[in-house]
Order: C-alpha cells, then sequence, then structure tokens
C-alpha cells in the first residue's frame, strides 16, 4: 500500500481514461483497510483510486510499477477480486497514505461486480505500456524498474538488499514472460485472420494456386495448431491440442478402463478425467475432438459410436462383439431380461448393458419383448427355432 | 370356435407381439404371422374379417400371455399376405379384407383340375352347383365362399380357361 500517491485524479495531457468502476475496495496484501468504497479508474498511465463519499480522498499507483495481476474468483459471500502485485517503491515517490507497508501486493474487492471486464483492459493495458509511448509530466513518476548492478553495500543490510535486488530481477522476468505471451497472444489472433482470409482467396482461386502450394501451406497451418481451414473438417485432421490431449487421456484411463471391463461411456470418462486434471477443465467438444484422434494415431483407446448415439471409450484389446456370445448365455439362462437386470447382473452400468443388448439384437442373437410392462430381451427363437 | 386349432410355439413367445426392429428376425416373425392368420381363418372358415375383429380376435390378440400385436403391425402383416396374393382390401379404407389361405390362382388351378379330369370341358356350371353340388363334394374347394371363388374363376379368365357370364338367377361360368 505504501506505492500509492496522493493525487488530484485529474488526467494528464496524453493520459487517457480507459474504464472505471464503482464499488471498489482495497487491501493491503490480505488485510482489509479503510479504503473500503471507491470508484477505481484506468488510465493508460495509473490506476486511480477515489473515495466515493470524500472525493478529496483520491490515490493513484502508475501502472508501471505493476508486475502482474492475477484474477481471484467470487465465493461465497466474497466479491471477485484483482491481485495486483507491485515493485517497490521509488525512493523519490510523492507521499501516500501510507508510508510504509510490509505487502509487495494489494487486492481490489469489485463489490458491485465490473471485475471481468476491468481486469481484461488492465491486462490489455499491461501488454500495451502505452504509457512508455506516451510520457506525462514528471510527477507520474514512470518507473522503468530498477537498473542491475547498482546496489552495493555490506553487512546484513547488503544481503539482504542483494536478496531484494535478486527477487525484483525474479519479478522482473516473469513479468517480461508474462509480457511475450500476451504480445504472443495478441499476434495469434491476427495470425488466425490473416490465414483465414489467405484460405478463403486460396478457396475462391482454386485454380490459381498449385496444389503443391496448397499442400504446404496448409501444413504450415497445421503445424501452427490449427485445424484444415479449408474444408473446415476436424475428423482425422485435428489440431496439435486434440492430438496431445488424446495422448494424454490414454495415460489417464487405461487403469480405470481396465477395472470397467475394458469399456466406459464418454459421459464417465468426462467426469474422470475433469476430475483428474481439477484446474483447466475440459470441455465436452474438446474431450470429443481428442476422442475422435484415438484411432487415428493407432493409441491403444478407440471411440465407438452406437447405433442410438451413445459413445463409449474401448481398449482396442476390448472386443465387444464377443461379449455378446456370454450375453446371450446369460439371457438365455434366465429366460429373459430387461437392461436393469441384465446390468445388475454381469455388474455394469444400465447405459452399457442396453447397449450391449441392442448389439446382441442387431445381430441376430437377442429379440424384444415392448409391452406395457417393460422392454425384455429373449433369445432368438425365430431364428434357432423350426 | 374350434377346439382342435393348434396354436404355433410363436403365439406363446412374448416377443411374437412386438414388431422386431431387426429386418432379418422381422422377416421371419412375419412369415410366422402369415402362416398362422392363414391357418386361423381356414379353420374358422373365416373369408372375410374386418381390421377391428381382427384386433380383438385371439388371433392377435393373447389373453393368457397378456400380450396384443398393435394395430400398426396387424398392418404390416396384412399388407405382407396382400402382397403374398392372399388378401384383397374389401373397401377403399382398409376396414375390411377378403383373406384367402389359398391364393385365387391356386383355387382356380384346382377347379379347372377338377373340371378336365371328369370331362367337362366347354361345359357350364352356375356358382353354386361349384361349391355346393353333390359333384364337387369330395374336392377341396367344396364349400368355398363366393368372393373367394369368383376371384379363382376371374384368374382362369386371365388365362383363356374359363368365362363367368351370367344365368338365369346369378353368375356361372363356361370352362374351356
Amino acid at each position: 500500500m505504501d506505492r500509492f500517491v496522493w493525487t488530484s485524479g485529474l488526467l494528464e495531457i496524453n493520459e487517457t481514461l480507459v474504464i472505471q468502476q464503482r464499488g471498489v475496495r482495497i487491501y493491503d496484501g490480505e488485510e482489509k483497510i479503510k479504503f473500503d468504497a471507491g470508484t477505481l479508474l484506468l488510465s493508460t498511465h495509473r490506476l486511480i483510486w477515489r473515495d466515493q463519499k470524500n472525493h478529496e480522498c483520491c490515490m493513484a499507483i502508475p501502472l508501471s510499477l505493476v508486475v502482474f495481476i492475477e484474477e481471484q474468483a467470487a465465493g461465497i459471500g466474497k466479491s471477485a477480486k484483482i491481485v495486483v502485485h507491485l515493485y517497490p517503491a521509488p525512493p523519490n515517490k510523492e507521499p501516500g497514505p501510507f508510508q510504509n507497508s510490509k505487502n509487495s501486493y494489494i487486492k481490489l474487492s469489485f463489490k458491485e461486480h465490473g471485475q471481468i471486464e476491468f481486469y481484461r483492459r488492465l491486462s490489455e493495458e499491461m501488454t500495451q505500456r502505452r504509457w512508455e509511448n506516451v510520457p506525462v509530466s514528471q510527477s507520474l513518476q514512470t518507473n522503468r524498474g530498477p537498473q542491475p548492478g547498482r546496489i552495493r553495500a555490506v553487512g546484513i543490510v547488503g544481503i539482504e538488499r542483494k536478496l531484494e535486488e535478486k527477487r525484483k530481477e525474479t519479478d522482473k522476468n516473469i513479468s517480461e514472460a508474462f509480457e511475450d505471451l500476451s504480445k504472443l497472444m495478441v499476434k495469434a489472433k491476427e495470425m488466425v485472420e490473416l490465414s483465414k482470409s489467405i484460405a478463403n482467396k486460396i478457396r475462391d482461386k482454386q485454380g490459381d494456386i498449385t496444389e503443391d502450394e496448397t499442400i504446404r501451406f496448409k501444413s504450415y497451418l497445421l503445424s501452427m495448431g490449427i485445424a484444415n481451414p479449408v474444408t473446415r473438417e476436424t475428423y482425422g485432421s485435428g489440431t496439435q491440442y486434440h492430438m496431445q490431449l488424446a495422448k494424454q487421456l490414454v495415460g489417464i484411463l487405461q487403469v480405470p478402463l481396465e477395472e470397467r471391463g475394458g469399456i466406459m461411456s464418454l459421459t464417465e470418462v468426462y467426469c474422470l478425467v475433469n476430475r483428474a486434471r481439477g484446474m483447466e477443465l475440459l470441455s465436452p467438444e474438446d474431450l470429443v475432438n481428442a476422442c475422435k484422434m484415438l484411432e487415428a494415431l493407432k493409441l491403444p483407446l478407440r471411440l465407438r459410436v452406437f447405433d442410438s448415439g451413445v459413445m463409449v471409450i474401448e481398449l482396442q484389446s476390448h472386443k465387444e462383439e464377443e461379449m455378446l456370445a456370454s450375453a446371450l448365455e446369460t439371457v438365455s439362462e434366465k429366460g429373459s431380461l430387461t437392461s436393469e437386470e441384465f446390468a445388475k447382473l454381469v455388474g455394469m452400468s444400465v447405459l452399457l448393458a442396453k447397449e450391449r443388448l441392442l448389439l446382441a439384437e442387431k445381430m441376430g442373437h437377442l429379440c424384444r419383448d415392448d409391452s406395457v410392462e417393460g422392454l425384455r430381451f429373449y433369445p432368438n427363437l425365430f431364428m434357432t427355432q423350426n | 370356435m374350434a377346439m382342435s386349432f393348434e396354436w404355433p410355439w410363436q403365439y406363446r413367445f412374448p416377443p411374437f407381439f412386438t414388431l422386431q426392429p431387426n429386418m432379418d428376425t422381422r422377416q421371419k416373425q412375419l412369415a410366422a404371422w402369415c402362416s398362422l392368420v392363414l391357418s386361423f381363418c381356414r379353420l374358422h372358415k373365416q373369408s372375410s374379417m374386418t381390421v377391428m375383429e381382427a384386433q380383438e380376435s385371439p388371433l392377435f390378440n393373447n389373453v393368457k400371455l397378456q400380450r396384443k400385436l398393435p394395430v400398426e403391425s396387424i398392418q404390416i402383416v396384412l399388407e405382407e399376405l396382400r402382397k403374398k396374393g392372399n388378401l384383397e382390401w374389401l373397401d377403399k379404407n382398409k376396414s375390411s379384407f377378403l383373406i384367402m389361405w389359398r391364393r385365387p390362382e391356386e383355387w382356380g388351378k384346382l377347379i379347372y383340375q377338377w373340371v378336365s379330369r371328369s370331362g367337362q370341358n366347354n361345359s357350364v356350371f352356375t356358382l353354386y352347383e361349384l361349391t355346393c353340388g353333390e359333384d364337387t363334394e369330395d374336392e377341396e374347394f367344396h364349400g368355398l365362399d363366393e368372393a373367394t371363388l369368383l376371384r379363382a374363376l376371374q384368374a382362369l379368365q386371365q388365362e383363356h380357361k374359363a368365362e363367368i357370364i351370367t344365368v338365369s338367377d346369378g353368375r356361372g361360368v363356361k370352362f374351356f
């Protein structure tokens, strides 16, 4: 909290307002302080906080002091927050609300929402760093961070300072790394737009561009992780991401599959995989697309879609057709069975039990009795008798 | 109701009353139904029926088993019989039908064989004589219902082996 300086809240020339949000509370590290209700403004150069009740109470932090920012999702009774990690204040800093603080970060709590958009804009400003290109008056102290090799001291203080120096370097490296990432993401968007427009041109001018060039272009795109742009077919030619994911799935699912008799419904797989990942959950589309690649990548699992539309993952070694012979035996022993009865006898989920019985019916081993009493399966005496 | 009618094993098999989705199985099932309908109608000397009657008849409604063949499936069975030549719809709404356990052509053949055997080509018969006359008592077509008989004779007519004519009190036929 010692990085803030008092300010009039007026914007300088060349400084523009990006976004503002009411109802923001500031925390010094984890501690609540008296600044509990204010309007938070983001400009190209600073973060400004003005007290809602007392407009004279207004303070700001230059964006150049921000190392990096994090989002903290809302919880029960807790508002969403942005955590802002800061460089130490420069020694010649103007006066602010706190002289000293043991924390090198603050939290901004959005009690009236608006955190998502604010975070997005703040990230953009952190990426673009417009304050570097458009300097404003000295009073805003554009701080480019500590210069290395400046420190030269002895004793405990010297050691402490060196450690501090090292920490700052690390923070700087981290923020630079994030910088590259955000720049890359901006570039990636441009690249995708570019590739789409080129792909459209290819499609329209089919005759002018040689097949060789087209193939080359498509392979470049594929290596960048963009799925086949011309035919928009992702099955079999999925993105790198899905390929990697498919390989990951094998690792996660091998043992559970063996425990469950070699076959699992895709919904079970979805739950299992996401529970294992914990964070960075998979979307259903991503899971399905990754599974569609299993066979093409010659992995030991495969995706199978039954006639009913039910999707399952099977071990390659699992032969559902062989299961049918034993299913027929089981049904014959009992005379007739419903899906539920069969599931219970064999120890399978009802969904998969039904699929197995339906498959047996499709293969002609079983026939059905559909009445008000329910759906029962019988051995197919139509074929075997007479 | 004839007591001696023997139901086939399928009649006591619950899946018999559910139209099977597997096409190979369905083929067998429908064949069994067609055969059952024809033998049932033959034994009960039933030459025509309405669909409503059929639904409630023990033929399609096995009370003991608590299974009925649903009306849509009954329609499918009847259509199979029609395709085979054993059934003819009597009205446009398909609410009643003629059921012939032998196809008209088959009856025609039997009748013509008897006519030839007994050296009665070029003779004229009334319809009544054919089915109720003393001379035909031992023949299978004895007692045949008029509707079926007519169709049998029409089949022979097509083959130029007979001609349906009008006689004093109805219709008759001349064999060639």
